[in-house]
């Protein structure tokens, strides 16, 4: 009988532990989750969630039902404090020990820190787990400024959904663009044009110097330039880091995340790592490494590790795609779009429905879709299906991405 | 509380939906592992993908713009009665539902 244990009770742990089932995995699978809750959905908390509109309930992956049916031993809150490889045994942080014939670690990802002085006063917060997320919206419930230190995806949905529910609402980035080099200069230019039209202050180049408060709760949020914005409620979303500090004690090789092969293999045969906390060989990326936080990543890395638990081995090669809603902009990104020399608009950037085509070297890296489901959904597969095409092909009058695909 | 019946090859499995749920949380919650609903019902992906069979059928909202779209790019056939269903709430009106779940989601 084969033991595998989960460490992590994230969206890629929690779809280790189902695709084991559903390849028919007869050993046992003990997960391990730091959080009290039941595995759930990321992606509300930055949106409906935060604004009320959908219960805790509902972001719940499996049922509780469903771990005791599928033969899933869930222990939560509970976290790894070291792991013995020669051994094959964990240790918690309660002094419990157990043993693995395999581990997963599907540790996901913690919030860059950032040193600040008021970074500890109250109403300074961060999102990442399902109780911030919590806290977060009784403070905005409450609250009539909000600063959002950071102009990238969380700090932008949050923004965005305090700005839907009438706060005050400033972001603050320190690059002189948002979304750092993520996206494209020109979906960039849109996000920043479409918040500012929703009524979200974003301040570029803008350094934060200090937290100010009163009584211990916060008040303002002081900038370089000499202003103070006032704000009872300061978002900090200024990134976040691979949870590798556990692989990396035990030995295994890491580098700004867990490093793994295609089959999601650490240098451990014995030890697979998925998700946020995973570094990957991407065709994608030509072959370098990449780190990714997605939805997709998660569950598609889980189920390929899974497989090859079970002996049907198949490399980890899902086209990356991402999706970020921001007010009524629906981004979609197909591809990784990091790295790209040339771009090519398609569609009306002024009516808000557009797609940027990004290129390196004269081949399609990726496609970032605002407002064009079809569009993102078209990419993805010309993607998948290594279909050539370059700028000029693009940018042609009358060009439909959907004629690419008739084979 | 609305029931659902979640139709696969060969087996029906009927199911207790809290109101307000989509038949998508509710078939992914209780381990119908065929609903691959990568994105979680935001719309983004187009693996939640039923045949609605019986049932209130008149009582189902009508297909969307963007549900419109994402059916174009489903992975199955996609037949006049393709729905995704993380669009399809289940209430007191739609207690009975019956839908097949679509052979191959991507």
């Amino acid at each position: 009988m084969t033991d595998v244990v989960i460490v992590g009770g994230g969206q890629a742990g929690c779809q280790v532990a189902a695709s084991l089932r559903e390849e028919g995995f007869a050993g046992n699978i003990v997960m391990i989750g730091a959080e009290e809750h039941l595995p759930y959905q990321r992606p509300p908390l930055s949106k409906a969630h935060l604004a009320g509109s959908v219960t805790r309930e509902r972001l719940f992956l499996r049922a509780q039902s469903w771990f005791a049916e599928a033969g899933v031993e869930l222990h939560r809150g509970r976290s790894v404090e070291s792991i013995d490889r020669a051994a094959r045994k964990i240790r918690l942080s309660d002094g419990e020990v157990m043993g693995y014939d395999v581990l997963v670690l599907a540790t996901g990802g913690r919030h860059r820190e950032i040193v600040l002085p008021g970074r500890d006063l109250a109403g300074v917060l961060s999102l990442r787990t399902l109780a911030e997320a919590e806290a977060m919206r009784e403070r905005l419930e409450a609250a009539g400024h909000v600063v959002v230190v950071g102009g990238g995806f969380i700090g932008l949905e949050v923004a965005a959904t305090a700005a839907a529910m009438g706060r005050t609402t400033t972001v603050l980035e320190l690059a002189p663009r948002l979304m750092g080099r993520v996206l494209s200069a020109a979906t960039a230019e849109f996000l920043l044009q479409s918040h500012r039209t929703r009524g979200v202050r974003v301040e570029l180049s803008a350094s934060v110097t200090e937290l100010l408060g009163t009584g211990g709760q916060v008040t303002a949020v002081a900038t370089t330039s000499g202003e103070q914005l006032p704000a009872d409620l300061v978002v900090l979303g200024v990134g976040a880091l691979a949870e590798d500090a556990l692989a990396g004690a035990a030995g295994l090789a890491t580098d700004n995340g867990i490093l793994v092969d295609e089959f999601l293999r650490t240098s451990d045969a014995a030890v697979y790592a998925v998700g946020d906390c995973a570094r990957a060989p991407s065709r994608w990326a030509g072959g370098s490494a990449v780190r990714l936080e997605s939805v997709q990543n998660a569950v598609e890395q889980a189920r390929c590790a899974a497989r090859d638990i079970v002996g049907r081995s198949e490399p980890y090669c899902a086209v990356p795609w991402f999706w970020s809603d921001q007010g009524d902009v629906k981004l979609q990104i197909a591809g990784l779009t990091q790295g790209h020399d040339t771009t090519v608009t398609v569609g009306a950037v002024d009516q808000g429905a557009f797609s940027v085509w990004c290129f390196a070297g004269g081949r399609l890296v990726g496609v970032e879709s605002v407002n064009q489901v079809k569009e993102h959904l078209t990419a993805r597969k010309i993607l998948a299906a290594g279909v050539a095409v370059g700028p000029e092909t693009v940018g042609e009058a009358g060009f439909s991405a959907k004629s690419l695909l008739v084979f | 509380m609305p029931k659902v019946t979640l139709r696969r090859a060969g087996f029906d499995t009927v199911l207790d939906a809290a109101e307000g749920t989509s038949v998508m949380q509710v078939a992914t919650a209780n381990g119908v592992h065929e609903i691959l609903a990568v994105c979680g019902g935001e719309m983004a992906c187009a693996t939640c993908h039923v045949y609605v069979e019986d049932g209130p059928l008149d009582a189902l909202p009508p297909i969307g713009d963007e549900e419109e779209d994402m059916l174009g790019f489903v992975a199955a056939p996609r037949e006049s009665n393709s729905r995704l269903s993380c669009q399809l709430l289940m209430t007191s009106a739609t207690d009975g539902l019956v839908v097949r779940v679509a052979p191959r989601q991507e």
